[in-house]
């Protein structure tokens, strides 16, 4: 049975792969990158077999807890777990509970970070190359951990398995998940310089850690190596309770969770609140603007975006209290055009087969274009030029403003316009309606990748003028520069706006069919 | 609501009815990759009908009907909505259509009521006009009380109840449904018949798909079998199941009955 689960899971896994050779493109991306990610590690543990003793049992301890604590902490925040083997869906066959588990478990290895994690915690057997017996011990808490890991997680899914599953607790998770990523560089560089801070710190942390079930597993070799038996073995034991004490928990849960189905419902609501629709102009393009920014509210993967506007400052300003130098900031208001601008480019994919009711409407292709576009622009355009403002009122530059506004609004004008008209012919691999915007999504990556990255080139050509006035101003210092900026990223900016709402509608009207065919594949 | 326009000729008018058909459509085909899911199908649909399309698991129902109505482009074929070529006009033969289409999502982040609102409103309609259909639609399907539940928490039977209220918003004049009746509770499914037979009593035409055959056989005027991609058999309900019931035709035409005495194994006693 054990070994049916794990066939089950390797056929899943092949045959997702042989819905396109593109799929598996981006399996090896995702591969190669935790490729690197795991070389890495594995030849930092391969050396640290020459450091210090104590080096090494800080350096492994405080990475196994942090392995263990990822494990558990991710699944809950990310919500977007690999459910192939979803116990749910066994329900309602009779699988021994037992079989099921170890089944589960080890299925769980199966798969990039199940395996990345087993090879790095396999590598701290070299470190602890130094005798057979810590090697073993290695080997030992290699193991322990690793199904710590594994089980963990699957506790934590299991046990908020009927709070993920409600819609508005995923909505909110996925929004929430967005700040720590993007704060990723300030948070990583405040622990970066706390600990450098109290180097004499994290051996004193490490030994702490080392008693508890995060680092138990991994410190058992380095206690060994160093001729502590009594406390190796404790530790030993400290894992082995916690790995069986979680895996009774996770049974348990089960147990649970297979007899009592997630309870999804929500309250009823009356009617009565149109909304932007009954605010907004009742024709068609006013309508389509209406439901793109309420979209843009109540959707996750696009207010997603929405989060990291306001966090971008905080990122810069960070970045500029750290080096003193502040002229990152003046790419905010571009930066901020380009992202909001960008992120309608995939708007059909978004809407997915959705999409069939405007095709089905007859809207017209220019309608549809130009109220996204609307939608977008009615607030990237305040947020641009706060934002353009703002870097004058920060750093005193008022000559700076003429210039930033004619290529902040150039960006975001031309931005649209090129988005319009590469959502009405493209199709971009995006999560579905509903899912988590982290979760991979399915379908082409190769087109995905090369939408995006030819639409960046075509974007930085478009937006050329704008650019090369700049930095004539800033070479020159001539202010009559940024003027003439404002003017040509004004003109040309609402010129290709036009220009690609035009396009993208006429080939809208032209291909509808075709691009309703298109997102039918991922749905 | 535009009137189709009188002095266009029509296409391959059926000789046999005097009445214009409220769909016709002449050599449907497609081809996906290998798979040909419609073989070449022609069909009338008078006006006024209700006309029923039943047929096997992947028969082709759910193509033909997308390329009936302007959202699959076909390989070959016409399609004539009220003497409106859909692919030459696609935006005058789609004012004349409600679709009810199988199998896409709806932009679920919406209320109920804001999902009708939005189908009118993208039509180009009149504000006060579509929130006073909205509303009597929302009483009609049972739908008032969760008018303002988003449609992503809607169960499925609601989902397709607020569907249909969609594609009936602009009072069209040819209703096509795909499987209009699934997952939906008896009682509703009895206020939905109940408003197309009002419908088609008022001289609007009705074209639903289903496998359900004693439904389309007691709800239909009108019948056509597909299987394979092609049409076995159409016509008044009567001519088509001759005598038996559809069901008992329907097996017999499109075949495939195992009549074995196989699964010895399964019986309990």
């Amino acid at each position: 049975m054990v070994a049916h689960l794990l066939k089950l899971k390797l056929t899943l896994l092949r045959n997702g792969l042989r819905r396109s050779p593109w799929q598996l493109v981006g399996m090896a991306f995702a591969g190669l990158y935790a490729l690197g990610l795991v070389a890495t590690l594995v030849v930092a543990l391969v050396l640290l077999r020459n450091a210090p003793q104590d080096v090494a049992y800080a350096a492994v301890v405080l990475g196994g807890s942090a392995a263990i604590l990822g494990w558990g902490i991710v699944p809950v925040v990310a919500s977007a777990t690999d459910m192939t083997l979803d116990p749910a869906r066994f329900t309602t066959f009779a699988i021994p509970m037992k079989q099921m588990l170890a089944g589960l478990a080890l299925g769980g290895v199966i798969g990039i970070p199940g395996l990345a994690t087993s090879l790095v915690a396999l590598s701290t057997v070299a470190t602890w190359w130094r005798g057979f017996l810590p090697a073993l011990a290695a080997a030992a808490g290699a193991a322990l951990g690793v199904l710590t890991c594994i089980v963990l997680a699957k506790v934590v899914t299991t046990a908020t398995a009927s709070l993920a599953s409600s819609r508005r607790f995923k909505d909110v998770s996925a929004i929430a998940f967005m700040v720590p990523l993007v704060l990723m560089g300030p948070i990583v560089a405040g622990v970066g310089q706390g600990i450098s801070g109290s180097t004499g710190f994290l051996p004193v942390l490490a030994q702490t850690l080392s008693w508890t079930p995060l680092g138990a597993p991994w410190a058992v070799a380095g206690d060994v190596a160093a001729g502590r038996p009594g406390p190796a073995l404790l530790k030993l034991l400290i894992s082995a309770a916690t790995l069986a004490v979680l895996t009774w928990a996770w049974k348990v849960l089960l147990e649970r969770a297979l007899v009592t189905p997630p309870y999804a419902g929500s309250g009823k609501r009356k009617g009565g609140k149109p909304g932007l629709l009954g605010i907004l102009p009742a024709v068609p393009a006013g309508v389509v603007m209406a439901r793109s920014l309420t979209y843009w509210f109540r959707d996750p993967r696009y207010s997603g975006s929405l989060v990291v506007i306001p966090l971008l400052p905080v990122v810069l300003v960070f970045q500029g209290t750290q080096t003193g130098d502040f002229t990152s900031l003046a790419f905010l208001a571009p930066l901020s055009a380009f992202i909001l601008a960008w992120s309608i480019s995939a708007d059909v994919s978004y809407d997915n087969t959705a999409f069939a009711l405007h095709l089905a409407s007859g809207v017209r292709g220019v309608a549809d274009r130009l109220g996204r576009a609307l939608a977008c622009l009615a607030f990237a355009l305040p947020v641009v030029l706060v934002f353009a403002v703002g870097y004058s009122v920060f750093t005193g530059d008022w000559a700076a403003l003429p210039g930033q506004l004619g290529l902040s609004l150039g960006t975001l004008f031309t931005g649209l316009g090129l988005s319009s008209v590469v959502s009405a012919r493209y199709t971009v691999a995006v999560p579905l309606p509903g899912e988590s915007p982290f979760k991979k999504p399915p379908g082409n990556v190769g087109q995905t990748l090369a939408v995006q990255f030819g639409g960046l080139v075509v974007l930085m050509v478009l937006v050329l003028p704008e650019v090369a006035l700049l930095i004539a101003q800033l070479v020159t210092g001539n202010a009559l520069f940024g003027w003439i900026n404002l003017a040509a990223g004004a003109c040309l900016g609402t010129g290709l706006f036009v220009a690609g709402v035009r396009l993208g509608g006429k080939w809208l009207d032209a291909r509808g069919p075709e691009l309703l065919a298109q997102v039918s594949v991922n749905r | 609501m535009t009137a189709p326009i009188p002095d266009r000729p029509l296409y391959d008018r059926p000789p046999h009815a005097g009445t214009p058909a409220a769909l016709s459509i002449q050599g449907l085909a497609k081809r996906f990759g290998g798979k040909i899911a419609v073989d070449g199908i022609s069909l009338e649909v008078p006006a006024g009908s209700f006309y029923g399309i039943v047929g096997p698991n992947g028969a082709g129902k759910t193509t033909t009907l997308s390329m009936a109505t302007g959202l699959l482009r076909p390989d070959f074929g016409t399609a004539v909505v009220h003497g409106v070529d859909v692919w030459r006009q696609p935006l005058e033969a789609k004012k004349l259509m409600g679709i009810l289409p199988d199998g896409v999502r709806l932009f679920d982040r919406l209320t109920g009521e804001q999902l009708i609102m939005y189908a009118g409103l993208l039509r180009g309609m009149d504000k006060d006009v579509v929130a006073g259909r909205v509303a009597d639609l929302l009483a009609a399907l049972d739908l008032q009380n969760d008018a303002g539940t988003l449609v992503v928490d809607y169960s499925a039977g609601m989902t397709k109840k607020i569907a249909l209220a969609s594609a009936l918003i602009h009072a069209p004049r040819l209703l096509v449904l795909d499987e209009p009746f699934e997952a939906v509770d008896p009682v509703s499914a009895a206020n939905i018949r109940s408003i197309l037979d009002s419908y088609v009593a008022s001289g609007g035409t009705v074209i639903v798909s289903s496998h359900v055959m004693d439904l389309v056989q007691r709800m239909c005027d009108h019948v056509a079998v597909v299987a394979g991609g092609r049409l076995l058999a159409a016509g008044t309900v009567d001519d088509v199941r001759a005598g038996a019931s559809l069901e008992d035709r329907f097996v017999q035409l499109v075949g495939g009955r195992s009549h074995t005495e196989g699964l010895e194994w399964l019986r309990t006693s």
